[in-house]
């Protein structure tokens, strides 16, 4: 049995990196104002700390809603790139939305999901993805036939650019160490509403 | 005439026109056999997006991203699917003041023939009522189109989830073959 803080047991060989430096690479690649939702928990804060860009979504509840989020940013605008970042426990929470993002494959949504294999924010349990669930291969077996795990930073940097540009829908996993997040998001979630709406230049209807 | 014209308009034909001219495009479901005519008519109708998703949580996440990307969009549901979401409305539609606009077909009551949904009947207005959500329960079809009409407006207006629960009045509800 795979121990707990290093997850993925579907992808042995891949490298255990850090959710922050892979979140402040994949915000560097952003260049067109692309959409990002940041899944409740540490993906959510570290996004945050990356940076706070109008296009960023913060979730501050509604656990594994994530890429359903984001499938419905997607499809309201499909001239822009969404981007979900998800967690291993939120994703195992939520494991159905994967197919039906394959049925309606929209072509400007890639998902993140950053597995250390604990249910970290609550007091380190181990997640399914720590010993039997390989995410890859149940996005794979859901429809998404572009997953994929990130064997190290440049594989990460590589699929992320790939995603961008090759359009999906794709799925990129990442082996990430257990280092919690590194700040907080604001609390006020009528704000971050706002923000993110005026952000993808929705006004008020 | 048109085949619209020679015929009644049904409760599932007002729900179409009413979320047509107000404009909601997008209309995602977990499946209800009381709703059937209505998905099958949003299916065959190009001004919609429509498909079904897994559970009714995930129904309201996509509902909530795209309103955010300024999309209107509705959910279908039954009403033991709505006990699935209160941690979702309580966490995210409500407190983000997000208009979803969610459709409830009404088991448990009116000749119910299944205890479970019997139970789970007795949680829904209770839990609306919790969370603050405007709910109208439609009976009648003349009362139909004002109230899906007018509530529909006032969720966009007032940044707020509203629910029309579709009674077997209106519907004919499931009826148990006995």
């Amino acid at each position: 049995m795979a121990t707990t803080g290093t997850g993925a047991v579907g992808a042995h060989n891949a490298k255990v990196m850090n959710r922050f430096d892979l979140t402040k690479r994949l915000v560097a690649r952003l260049k067109h104002e692309e959409a990002v939702i940041g899944g409740i928990g540490n993906a959510n804060f570290d996004l945050w700390m990356s940076g706070q860009r109008p296009q960023n979504y913060y979730m501050l509840g509604s656990m594994g809603l994530t890429i359903p989020i984001g499938l419905g940013v997607a499809i309201a605008q499909p001239q822009r790139h969404v981007v979900a970042l998800e967690g291993d426990g939120s994703l195992l929470m939520q494991l159905g939305c994967l197919s039906t993002v394959a049925m309606q494959a929209p072509k400007n949504l890639t998902m993140v999901v950053w597995d250390n294999g604990i249910y970290q924010i609550t007091g380190g349990q181990p997640t399914a993805s720590a010993s039997v669930a390989d995410l890859v291969a149940i996005a794979r077996g859901s429809g998404i036939a572009n997953a994929a795990w990130a064997d190290d930073e440049d594989d990460f940097d590589r699929l992320f650019t790939a995603a961008l540009e090759k359009g999906g829908p794709s799925l990129i996993a990442a082996r990430i160490d257990d280092k919690p997040g590194t700040g907080t998001t604001d609390r006020d979630p009528v704000q971050i509403r706002a923000r993110f709406m005026q952000g993808l230049g929705v006004g008020r209807k | 005439m048109t085949d619209m014209q020679t015929r009644t308009a049904t409760w599932y034909d007002v729900v179409l026109a009413t979320l047509k001219s107000n404009n909601v495009r997008l209309v995602v479901y977990v499946p209800d056999k009381v709703l059937t005519p209505l998905i099958k008519a949003l299916h065959a109708d190009n001004f919609f997006t429509t498909f079904p998703c897994t559970r009714e949580e995930e129904a309201i996440g996509i509902v909530a991203g795209a309103w955010m990307g300024g999309m209107r969009a509705a959910v279908l549901m039954q009403t033991s699917g709505f006990a699935t979401l209160p941690n979702a409305l309580a966490s995210l539609v409500v407190p983000s003041q997000i208009p979803a606009i969610m459709f409830v077909s009404e088991r448990g009551t009116l000749g119910e023939f299944n205890l479970g949904q019997a139970m789970v009947y007795k949680t829904m207005r209770p839990a609306l009522d919790a969370l603050g959500i405007e709910h109208h329960t439609i009976t009648r079809q003349d009362e139909l189109a004002f109230i899906v009409d007018r509530s529909i407006k006032q969720a966009v207006a007032t940044q707020a989830p509203v629910a029309f629960i579709l009674s077997p009045l209106l519907t004919g509800g499931k009826v148990f073959e006995a």
